[in-house]
């Protein structure tokens, strides 16, 4: 099953909503609440990222019954170094996104620790996609 | 569907109900459905919050109750008040009054539900040290546990394993009766109750105790108490033992905030069933919701003050209370008292067993069926008009799809699905007027002066 969002640069009150309808298909399915969990703490973490730093982007969502592969792909500045935005702390966020209580650098973090796989690939200037699968356990199987 | 445990008080009266879309569109899980002319509550869905029963225009909904007399079944008649049924009533009326009317009626004993809220705060305090999973959430409102179990299934271990005020109270002047040497099968311990489901907590399979033996509905009560306040002459002065009082943290601890208050650390209190809904659905999936400590969720608007059975108006019971509440002394008399022993047993038997998720399921059948089934939900969406106007039966055009898909529903019960099926000749008048009786009933489409709004209503 397949799901497809748009993201707005800047627009942090609708960061969150595709983290909230995959949730609710994921919770349709039963998948385990712990698994649940972490899929959405990622997804909200990358939307996040999307809003704060890109111009504009799409949250692709595809469900399987053994995975969920997550894109999201931004037009935006880009990231010039992929290993240093990896790293706990790490943060481009402007003092107005700060003030808002987001970028303290744990985003990208957070997402590998939640996550199977992460994939990203980004070119300066141009934009970043993220790549995200994680692999279910159905409870009672 | 897997069937549920929960015991349900609410009633719909199928004389009274004229199959409008009130309730089904206030429910909160999405339980409700209108098939033949009649509402119908999904069982193993509903929560007893009582919403329909709020929105319902024609009291088709009721709280089922123990009949009044059923307490001279016992010797010794022991009602339950809880403070809200306190606020029910202008501060011109004196708790003697009260009380004294409430003796007049059968009862022998009076006692206080809140009493043993200090004591419920201090077990609250020792279970949170353990846990790690935070927001720690309190329990309460018997409607939000149930809320938790069916759509919040992952919240379950959160939520405190404290019985209620009712409950730990029931328990306590059980034990001091017994004490006392009143006989286990003499005692009649009853429960006032402003909401529906605090009855169903009590009667259902929750594992609460079974100390109450009945439950009073708070209209029914303050009617009979009423009538006698109203019929006492001018200068009559009431003559009554008074339970032992309350501190002012005691009357309010069912007021929103009540128990709030008295934690430490991040401590929101969320009242009204929707609220805490979007609440806790936001807390699920944004990290906005950050470091909270202690959630006290309530299902009612102004919490019980809001319960469907009050009869006041909750802000002026919820005020009422205040200022009843004020002047108040601080140590609570449950640790003064000389019931030591009664005071032990409460403190060893202040827990309830954990409580285990009930979630919502839409559809049976594995993985790969139910994302199937959701498939053709997401098709048939493609189709329905998106107006939510319930004129299917259904609360919305997502709860039709979803019942067509489990086949409770037709696609044909759509009314915009009908004119188009109509033009395209797939669908002749007679049937469709036979689709439209079939979920509002016979003769609903008929022309009706007595109906609520009509020339002739009530005549």
């Amino acid at each position: 099953m397949q799901f497809k969002f748009e993201l707005e640069g800047g627009n942090f009150s609708k960061a969150g909503y595709a983290s909230s309808q995959i949730k609710k298909v994921l919770k349709q399915l039963s998948i385990d609440s712990h698994i649940i969990k972490r899929v959405v703490v990622a997804l909200y973490e990358a939307e996040v990222n999307v809003v704060a730093h890109a111009w504009r982007g799409i949250v692709q969502a595809e469900i399987d019954a053994d995975k969920i592969s997550l894109i999201l792909q931004d037009e935006g500045p880009g990231i010039p170094d992929i290993d240093q935005a990896m790293q706990e702390g790490f943060s481009t966020a402007s003092p107005a996104v700060r003030e808002m209580g987001f970028g303290a650098g744990m985003g990208l973090p957070n997402m590998k620790k939640n996550v199977d796989e992460l994939k990203i690939e980004s070119k300066v200037d141009e934009g970043t996609t993220v790549r995200m699968t994680t692999y279910f356990s159905v409870k009672g199987e | 569907m897997e069937d549920t445990k929960f015991y349900h008080a609410l009633k719909i009266d199928k004389e009274r109900c004229i199959g409008c879309t009130h309730c089904m569109t206030k429910c909160p899980t999405g339980a409700v459905r209108i098939r033949d002319g009649n509402a119908s509550i999904r069982k193993d869905w509903c929560v007893d919050c009582g919403e329909c029963l709020k929105a319902c225009p024609t009291e088709a909904i009721s709280v089922e109750q123990d009949d009044f007399q059923k307490i001279f079944d016992y010797k010794a008649r022991i009602v339950l008040v809880p403070t809200v049924f306190i606020g029910q009533f202008s501060k011109y009326t004196t708790e003697e009054e009260i009380i004294s009317a409430l003796y007049e009626l059968g009862f022998t004993h009076v006692f206080h539900v809140e009493f043993t809220a200090d004591m419920i705060h201090r077990e609250m305090l020792r279970q949170m040290e353990s846990m790690d999973e935070k927001p720690v959430i309190s329990s309460f409102c018997p409607a939000i546990i149930r809320l938790i179990q069916v759509r919040f299934p992952a919240l379950v271990d959160n939520i405190l394993q404290v019985k209620s005020p009712v409950d730990a109270t029931a328990t306590y002047y059980h034990k001091v009766l017994e004490e006392e040497g009143v006989p286990f099968e003499d005692i009649g311990i009853f429960y006032i109750t402003p909401c529906a489901a605090k009855i169903a907590a009590l009667k259902g399979a929750e594992g609460y105790s079974s100390a109450i033996k009945g439950v009073i509905n708070m209209d029914t009560l303050y009617n009979k108490v009423y009538h006698i306040l109203k019929n006492r002459p001018k200068d009559y002065k009431p003559e009554c033992a008074l339970p032992p009082a309350l501190t002012k943290k005691e009357m309010r601890w069912s007021q929103t905030g009540g128990e709030a208050k008295h934690f430490s650390g991040r401590c929101l209190a969320i009242d009204e069933i929707h609220n805490v809904i979007e609440f806790l659905e936001r807390m699920e999936t944004t990290t906005e919701v950050r470091n909270v400590d202690f959630l006290e969720l309530r299902a009612c608007d102004l919490s019980c003050a809001g319960g469907v059975l009050a009869v006041a108006n909750r802000f002026l019971t919820a005020e009422r209370i205040m200022k009843r509440s004020m002047k108040r002394d601080k140590a609570p008399l449950i640790y003064v008292s000389e019931r030591k022993e009664a005071l032990a047993y409460l403190k060893q038997h202040i827990t309830i067993p954990p409580l285990h998720p009930n979630p919502k399921l839409r559809y049976e059948g594995n993985i790969e069926e139910i994302l199937k089934k959701m498939e053709q939900v997401r098709n048939l969406m493609c189709y329905l008009p998106g107006i939510d106007c319930g004129a299917c039966g259904s609360p919305n055009c997502q709860s039709l799809a979803e019942d067509i898909v489990r086949h409770e529903a037709q696609f044909s019960d759509c009314v915009f699905m009908q004119r188009n099926m109509e033009k395209h000749g797939k669908l002749d008048k007679e049937h469709a007027f036979r689709i439209v009786e079939k979920t509002w009933g016979k003769d609903r489409l008929n022309k009706d002066c007595y109906k609520k709004g009509a020339k002739y209503e009530g005549r």
